[in-house]
């Protein structure tokens, strides 16, 4: 069985961590992880600003790149919803088009894959740390993914979960809004941090990078200490140290 | 009345006023919160909640799908009821109607229940215009009457308004100061209001829902005032959107659930008035004479369009503003419309058609989803936004600078070598800014960004610069699988193709 990883632009080239724990978190479970070299991005910055031209563009790669995967697993539950999208824009190229249908089936995002597709809620980590878990909006709402990333925390010795005030409420990041409508973005940013500080917890987990990134930025310019980490970082941090 | 003041200048410069006033931020924030969780109390203590909002939403699909025959039957009707129906295309058709009925009547004064087609065609500044009066009864409205405002929340209308500032207007408005206490405040109101009610010639209404097998028009409130609206004037004059239509009372029976618990979170609302025709010579009260003024003013325009004929489903709760976290850091007035929050993000844009015009309005969105997962029909609004944006681009009206940015981002993303080769390239310009691992720069298009964040840096070695070398590690100790997990993973192999057999796309969502 193939299962391929579908990194994300902002992880290849930021956060390759991200992808470097899922790599090792999987291994451990015997299953290794293949990446496709061809995939660039899901389009999904093009394709909210209403250019789809070019989303078809970056959207080649990725159905290009996963043809021959059993399954597609991706840190993003926001890149992977992207996937989605693709039957539509690809409605008028069947070739693509089937490629779109297929690849929707078979793309997980990464607690997808372990909890509904593994089955697995107890990876064996330990961190000892004060947590509070983000619910990344796509992720959440879009793809449904609620309790496959608790299910996961709380497997995790020693680590303590405190609810998150407002914890549904989008960090105000959004793509290209976060450029365009930079202040209207930069109050809400504002906002989620301020209740991250509530919660006092030294640890912030979420399952979509771009989300972490805004929360992160915000975190630093106003020089607060709380760690920020994908899901994935924090589990292969959690066996690493064991 | 200045409705316009609300709508000048962009949706950013807009927003900034409201980002700048605190008082409105608390205001908004303070009763949006109590709003959403008195919803989420509602639907979740309804036990079925998800079914019932497929209900509601198959009820709306269905009628709008056969609007025209609803529509038909409805005025029949009504008009067998004894009920004047006027259709009116636009605004301005709208108001000479109502400018009609009035100087026949010569009215004096009209006394409103809450309407917000009655915003959206300006109906009080072409009534006062020719001198006659316009009240508003709705303790919101008339708060929003009084300081000249358009309604900032489709339910909640003054919601931008703390109660010092609300007892401020009120004490101007009565000539003496009034402590900024909720009952003396609408103590003040009411009585004002009842002489009001004793003069006026015309009541003037919006409507919830009509019923198209009785022909009657239902309205939801929660002050009675709608009810004296009804009741004591002699003419009745409803404008309803031509959206308004259930097809029957039992399905009239689902939006009562659905609308005040997604609105307030009350499960019934205070008072729910059904009117069938004017006042008989067996009834007590009710108008002699009864018009209902049926609205289009660009709704027709969404009824084939497949992107956006759900638009007409709305059922006007407000659910998606209180959810909504833009709608929560800049208020309604922002929005630039008579409509704010999500639904009006893109109902104005789509009941105006000059996609020149759009403004930015669709995209002040983070395309959260928030809004989808609140309404209680369901209307995918965070696709709807998108394909504004896209009709947007299409018709050539996009962000020339955008445009030519995305172009850089196809080409870049078209081939993985160049994608490959641009973050190689990328962490060398980057050098000079980076700072504590962090850029910090504040110029062109990181100004905004890093206003409020520091930025990260590409990493030294991108995910694909690393993969040689994680994979060989990784498979050179390889784990044998447990055979439970294996077992899983064939399984879903298996009902995928079996998915895929059975329905010709083949296109499963695996939820
Ligand atoms: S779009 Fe949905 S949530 Fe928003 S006002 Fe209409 S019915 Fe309510």
């Amino acid at each position: 069985m193939k299962v391929s990883l579908f990194i994300t632009c902002l992880s290849d080239a930021i956060y390759p961590k991200v992808g470097e724990a899922m790599v090792r978190l999987l291994a451990a479970h015997g299953i290794q992880l293949d990446f496709p070299p061809v995939q660039t991005c899901c389009g999904q910055p093009s394709y909210n600003s209403g250019y789809w031209d070019e989303t078809r563009t970056a959207a080649r790669t990725i159905l290009k790149a996963f043809q021959s995967s059993d399954f597609v697993v991706s840190p993003s539950g926001s890149c992977t919803y992207m996937i989605h999208h693709y039957p539509e824009l690809f409605k008028d190229e069947p070739e693509y088009l089937a490629l779109a249908h297929e690849l929707e089936s078979k793309t997980y995002e990464f607690t997808q894959f372990l909890v509904k597709v593994l089955g697995i809620t107890d990876i064996g980590a330990a961190f000892p740390y004060k947590v509070t878990y983000h619910p990344s909006c796509h992720g959440s709402r879009l793809l449904g993914i609620k309790d496959e990333p608790i299910a996961l925390l709380n497997h995790v010795q020693g680590l303590e979960l405190v609810p998150l005030p407002f914890a549904e409420d989008c960090c105000g990041f959004g793509g290209t809004f976060a450029v365009k409508m930079a202040d209207i973005s930069g109050a809400m940013v504002t906002e989620k941090v301020d209740h991250i500080k509530e919660t006092e917890a030294e640890v912030l987990v979420g399952l979509d990078m771009a989300c972490l990134m805004n929360i992160a930025g915000n975190l630093r310019h106003r020089g607060e200490q709380v760690r920020v980490m994908h899901l994935a970082e924090l589990l292969y941090e959690g066996v690493s140290v064991r | 009345m200045n409705p316009a003041s609300s709508t000048r200048g962009t949706v950013k410069e807009r927003a900034d006023i409201a980002l700048n006033d605190d008082f409105l931020r608390n205001a908004v924030r303070f009763t949006t919160d109590r709003l959403r969780s008195g919803k989420k109390v509602a639907s979740t203590e309804h036990g079925n909640w998800e079914e019932w909002r497929e209900r509601g939403r198959q009820i709306r699909l269905h009628t709008i799908a056969h609007l025209d025959y609803y529509l038909n039957l409805f005025v029949e009707n009504a008009r067998s009821n004894g009920v004047h129906v006027h259709f009116a295309d636009n605004a301005v058709e709208a108001t000479d109607i109502v400018m009609t009925i009035a100087r026949q009547k010569e009215a004096q004064s009209v006394i409103k229940s809450k309407s917000m087609v009655s915003e959206e065609v300006h109906i009080n500044q072409a009534l006062e215009l020719s001198g006659i009066e316009a009240i508003e009864s709705d303790l919101g409205e008339y708060i929003i009457q009084l300081a000249g405002e358009g309604p900032s929340h489709i339910v909640i209308p003054a919601i931008h308004k703390n109660r010092y500032q609300i007892a401020e207007l009120l004490s101007e408005d009565a000539g003496e100061t009034l402590e900024p206490d909720t009952t003396i405040l609408a103590g003040y109101v009411r009585r004002k209001l009842r002489q009001k009610f004793l003069e006026a010639d015309i009541g003037m209404t919006g409507c919830n829902f009509a019923i198209a097998e009785t022909g009657s028009m239902v309205l939801f409130e929660n002050e009675g005032n709608a009810r004296m609206v009804t009741t004591v004037p002699k003419t009745q004059i409803t404008l309803m959107g031509m959206e308004r239509i259930v097809p029957s009372w039992a399905d009239l029976e689902v939006m009562a659930t659905l609308l005040p618990r997604s609105a307030t979170g009350q499960r019934l609302t205070m008072y729910m008035s059904g009117i069938t025709g004017p006042k008989r010579t067996v009834d007590a009260d009710g108008p002699e004479e009864m018009h209902i003024i049926i609205v289009d003013n660009g709704r027709s325009q969404q009824l084939g369009d497949p992107e956006f004929q759900e638009l007409l489903n709305c059922i006007r709760c407000g659910a998606c503003l209180n959810v909504c976290p833009v709608y929560r850091q800049i208020g309604g007035h922002s929005y630039g419309g008579t409509y704010s929050g999500p639904i009006g993000a893109v109902l104005t844009p789509a009941l105006n058609k000059n996609v020149a015009e759009w403004d930015d309005i669709a995209s002040a969105s983070s395309l959260c989803g928030a809004c989808y997962e609140a309404c209680p029909v369901k209307i995918p609004l965070h696709d709807m936004l998108v394909s504004l944006r896209r009709r947007k681009v299409e018709r050539g009206h996009g962000d020339k600078l955008e445009a030519l940015g995305m172009r850089g981002f196809a080409t870049l993303m078209a081939n993985s070598k160049r994608f490959a080769l641009a973050m190689r390239l990328g962490k060398i310009a980057q050098k000079p800014f980076v700072h504590n691992s962090g850029i910090h720069l504040k110029l062109g298009p990181l100004k905004g960004w890093n206003t409020y964040r520091v930025a990260p840096t590409l990493a030294n070695h991108s995910f694909r610069d690393q993969w040689k070398e994680l994979s060989a590690e990784t498979a050179a100790q390889p784990k044998t699988i447990d055979p439970a997990v294996r077992q899983r993973m064939e399984q879903v192999l298996a009902d995928r193709q079996h998915n895929k057999s059975t329905s010709r796309t083949g296109g499963e969502s695996h939820e």
